[in-house]
């Protein structure tokens, strides 16, 4: 066990934990911010995307060690009342079916818009295909990217 | 009618004495998780709730509270099911807010389905009951209005949540909430004609939309109270095998684990119920603090395993049938599965239905077109791998998490723990994901006996690793179609011969079965202990695509176009129908067909470098045809757009019902592309997503576009029939770009790399 000093969503926050812990688990399991998904533990599947300086990361293979004075954002973050372009354009497409991968998607594609603003569609796919949708709702994400990075 | 402050049921009685003060960390409460945009435009809480009925309650400042019965696992139900209510009731739907409801079966009866989510009979079983539920409470409102106002019941109209009168006296449902739940409920209501609705076919977001996109705790996963310790299991490597011993020893002193154990998930001699999967019917727990420290111990742990022998167990299916069911002992390999369902295709099978003399048609035949198709077992892999919550305090058990079909698992749950059902409280996670999976919920089993074990709150989670290698798969199946032509390319006779490991796919009574004088269907299967399960329209996922590219395939012995070959036999179906237990409607079949033909452009000749296919199907109780447009890049399909066409009778809510649409085409062309779990000595030989290959963005149609047969029926169920038809529109669709007929499922395996 070790304490770790880390700074998410702009607040800071102790934990005493394993050092090998990822951070996907301090999110979750310590700091009750369950936003952030697991699916895979192994960086195949996206559901637990996070940022970290900005950007996309998969926490479930991010030990807690690793993370210095990086900050970390997480979906709870993302924006203060759920109002990121991403978020009212996931809205507006309606693009959830089961929800469960959806808060990982965001994350990419917020870091995605970040430094690419105005992405094609092979920019979009390369960015988004370490995000698996198991429902299958692809086809909406890419509209609400799009949408979001017109607004 | 009572209000709710005065606890009514069993269910909620067990909700405020059992649990009161274990305080969840994480609030499951709906107002707690509004956001400020969705809470924008809506009503406040009121001072008081009405009850109505199971369905419906009503504040008395106008806010109307719809339950959702059946669980959400993304086919839309807790957004669709309120909205029927909301429909009838004539609220303004900005005035509605939606909760998940208990299970509760004094409220949902199990017979007609339950709180049962699968089979695509979640809207179609409730469609009568949410239409009564809403015109009961507007009934009761209009007769409190009219005792209130001294004039008749039917001069009372309604609209947008207010009650009005010719007078020009008005009241809001809120105002007149009070009143109208001390009003007898009525036994007869009159329902609206659907040429009057305004909520039902109007698109409406998803409820749950705003609290998923920013994180809210809203699966089992996320589910949290104080005190609650993280369980996992430890099951055998391979299918065949049980455990032996295991050294706790190593174990039992590391960080944060409390507690390490093996138990049996049901008691000896427990009969079983058709749902109540069993691969590893003895695990080992692990218990401790947190995820990680669990899933440390889980890593570190030594189990020794050992070949079971050949046993029986008896099952009570759906009906409550009881059979004796065998589970054969040894390790099995996907290789040896092939080889023994190629070795049954090659025998006579049991014959299902018989029309005409095919075996004489046969004979006289000038040509023969003889083909096979394979399919290997699928893993469900929904998003978020099984888990539940348990709380057993003596004889009562609080259990929540994502499952399709708690009427199912409660009786199993209450043997096991020797505790009668009514002190069973059973809350419904959103799911992440289902397909069929999560109607097998031995995981809450699982942590309802751990948590008896250890005394306390246990969230049991599988890992990934867990969820992909513990069992119910699609089974394997296989399928040999023929047809007898004579000289001039008419069809004289069709012939399907199907089976698998351990169930048969066959669907003897489906087209084309009524359309062709001379038909014989046969089917086989071959025993198996690894376990499988409904997985998005059970046998019709495989079935469908055998013969979907069998029947393209034909078309061109025939020289035919291949909706307009389908087409002329449905026509023959229609007319003279042959045979008496023909199970589909040709005439909407072949709607479906002409609507994709139409939508499609299909008379146009394809634009340059992009092939079509085309397959339609017939499921559960609905229609669905798709043409999918391909071209070749570099040597890899590219699936340029699919149209789609569909009918289900009345849709409920259309973008949601496109939005499952295309979420069953891009499922069907990942798992006819690439979906497989190979067994090697029983061993699962897929085990997380850097080895099951699962549909990426960069994979997904361009564009799919949806469309619907426009009628008044009944909803007949969405979430599976458009599934099917789209492993064969991809094959045909492949066919035509390289030529080469696919037989065999996944069409690529890992040939593709993956485009990223
Ligand atoms: S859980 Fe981290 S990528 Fe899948
Ligand atoms: S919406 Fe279910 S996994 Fe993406």
């Amino acid at each position: 066990m070790a304490v770790f000093n880390l700074t998410i969503n702009g607040k800071k926050h102790q934990v005493d934990v394993d050092p090998t812990t990822p951070i996907l688990w301090v999110l979750r399991d310590h700091l009750n911010l369950v936003g952030t998904k697991y699916g895979c533990g192994m960086a195949m599947c996206g559901a637990c995307t996070i940022h970290l300086d900005g950007e996309a990361m998969r926490s479930c293979s991010l030990p807690v060690a690793q993370v210095s004075n990086q900050k970390i954002t997480t979906i709870e973050g993302l924006s203060e009342n759920g109002d990121h372009p991403l978020q009212k354009a996931w809205l507006e497409h309606d693009v959830p079916q089961c929800g469960y991968c959806q808060t990982g998607q965001i994350m990419s594609a917020a870091a995605l818009l970040k430094d690419n603003p105005k992405p094609s569609d092979e920019e979009i796919d390369a960015a988004m295909n370490g995000n698996i949708c198991r429902c299958g709702t692809y086809i909406r994400i890419k509209a609400a990217i799009k949408t979001a990075a017109r607004s | 009618m009572t209000k709710t402050k005065i606890a009514s049921g069993r269910r909620s009685f067990l909700r405020n004495t059992l649990f009161a003060g274990s305080g969840m960390v994480i609030g499951f409460d709906w107002l707690a998780q509004q956001s400020l945009a969705a809470a924008k435009d809506s009503l406040a809480l009121p001072k008081e709730w009405y009850d109505f009925n199971a369905f419906l309650k009503i504040g008395d400042n106008g806010l109307v509270t719809i339950f959702t019965p059946n669980p959400e696992f993304g086919q839309n139900v807790m957004t669709s099911m309120p909205m029927i209510v909301a429909e009838e009731l004539d609220v303004d739907w900005k005035d509605v807010r939606v909760e998940m409801a208990m299970h509760d079966p004094a409220k949902f009866p199990n017979a007609a389905f339950g709180q049962f989510t699968g089979g695509s009979r979640g809207i179609p079983s409730k469609w009568d009951a949410l239409r009564k539920a809403g015109a009961t409470g507007r009934q009761m409102l209009r007769e409190a209005a009219a005792k209130a106002w001294q004039v008749p019941v039917e001069e009372i109209t309604t609209s947008n949540s207010v009650l009005q009168h010719s007078s020009g006296k008005k009241a809001t449902y809120g105002e007149m909430a009070a009143a109208a739940a001390q009003i007898p409920v009525p036994k007869e209501v009159k329902l609206k004609a659907v040429k009057d609705f305004k909520i039902i076919g109007t698109s409406h977001k998803n409820v749950e939309g705003p609290k998923i996109v920013t994180g809210k705790p809203l699966f089992g996963l996320d589910y949290k109270v104080e005190g609650m310790l993280i369980a996992m299991i430890v099951h055998p490597p391979a299918f065949g095998m049980k455990l032996k011993s295991f050294n706790d020893a190593s174990v039992k002193g590391m960080p944060g684990i409390k507690d390490v154990f093996s138990f049996k998930t049901y008691n000896e001699g427990q009969e079983k119920g058709g749902f109540d999967a069993n691969a590893f019917p003895e695990l080992v727990a692990i218990v401790g603090n947190s995820t990680w420290e669990v899933m440390n111990a889980k890593k570190a742990i030594k189990a020794e395993w050992e070949p079971f022998a050949t046993y029986n167990e008896t099952v009570a299916g759906f009906g409550g049938n009881k059979s004796q069911v065998k589970v054969p002992g040894g390790l099995e390999n996907s290789v040896d599965h092939l080889a023994k369902m190629k070795e049954f295709a090659s025998k006579p099978g049991r014959v299902v239905r018989k029309d005409g003399d095919p075996e004489a048609a046969f004979k006289t035949a000038a040509k023969v077109l003889e083909r096979s198709y394979s399919a290997p077992h699928l893993a469900h892999n929904c998003m978020e791998p099984m888990n539940f919550f348990a709380d057993v305090k003596g004889d009562k058990v609080k259990v929540a998490g994502p499952l399709q079909a708690p009427g199912l698992i409660e009786p199993t749950l209450s043997a096991r723990l020797g505790i009668p059902a009514e002190n069973i409280e059973i809350e419904m996670t959103r799911m992440g994901g289902g397909f069929g999976r999560r109607a097998y919920s031995h995981y809450m089993v699982e942590a309802a006996i751990i948590s008896n074990q250890v005394k306390a709150p246990v969230k049991l989670m599988y890992t990934r690793e867990d969820d992909m290698t513990n069992g119910v798969y699609r089974p394997a199946y296989y399928a040999t179609y023929r047809a007898a032509l004579d000289k001039n390319n008419n069809l004289l006779a069709f012939h399907v011969k199907a089976g698998g490991i351990p169930e048969s796919p066959l669907h003897a009574n489906r087209f084309p079965a009524g359309a062709i004088d001379n038909y014989l269907a046969e089917d086989w299967s071959i025993e198996s202990n690894i376990t499988i399960g409904a997985f998005r329209a059970p046998r019709s996922n495989f079935i469908a695509a055998a013969e979907q590219s069998f029947l393209d395939e034909l078309a061109e012995a025939m020289k035919k176009d291949p909706i307009e070959m389908r087409l002329e036999l449905l026509r023959k179906a229609k007319a003279n129908p042959v045979g008496k237990n023909n199970d589909y409607d040709a005439d909407r079949y072949a709607g479906v067909l002409e609507l994709v033909r139409d939508k499609s452009g299909w008379a146009n000749k394809p634009k340059s470098k992009v092939h079509r296919g085309v397959a339609a199907y017939f499921c559960h109780a609905s229609y669905a045809a798709h043409v999918l447009e391909l071209t070749l890049e570099d040597g890899k399909p590219v699936v340029q757009k699919v149209t789609s066409a569909i009918d289900c009778g009345i849709v409920v809510n259309p973008d949601a019902a496109a939005n499952m649409t295309e979420g069953a085409v891009i499922d069907g062309i990942g798992n006819a592309l690439f979906g497989e779990m190979p067994f090697k000595n029983g061993v699962p030989e897929k085990t997380n997503f850097h080895n099951y290959r699962m549909i990426r963005m960069s994979e997904a149609p361009k564009a799919i576009d949806v469309h619907f047969v426009k009628n008044e029926m009944s909803p007949t169920g969405m979430g599976e029939p458009p599934f099917p038809p789209i492993f064969g529109a991809m094959a045909n669709a492949l066919y035509k770009a390289t030529g080469k007929r696919v037989y065999n499922q996944p069409f690529l395996g890992d040939k593709q790399e993956l485009g990223m």
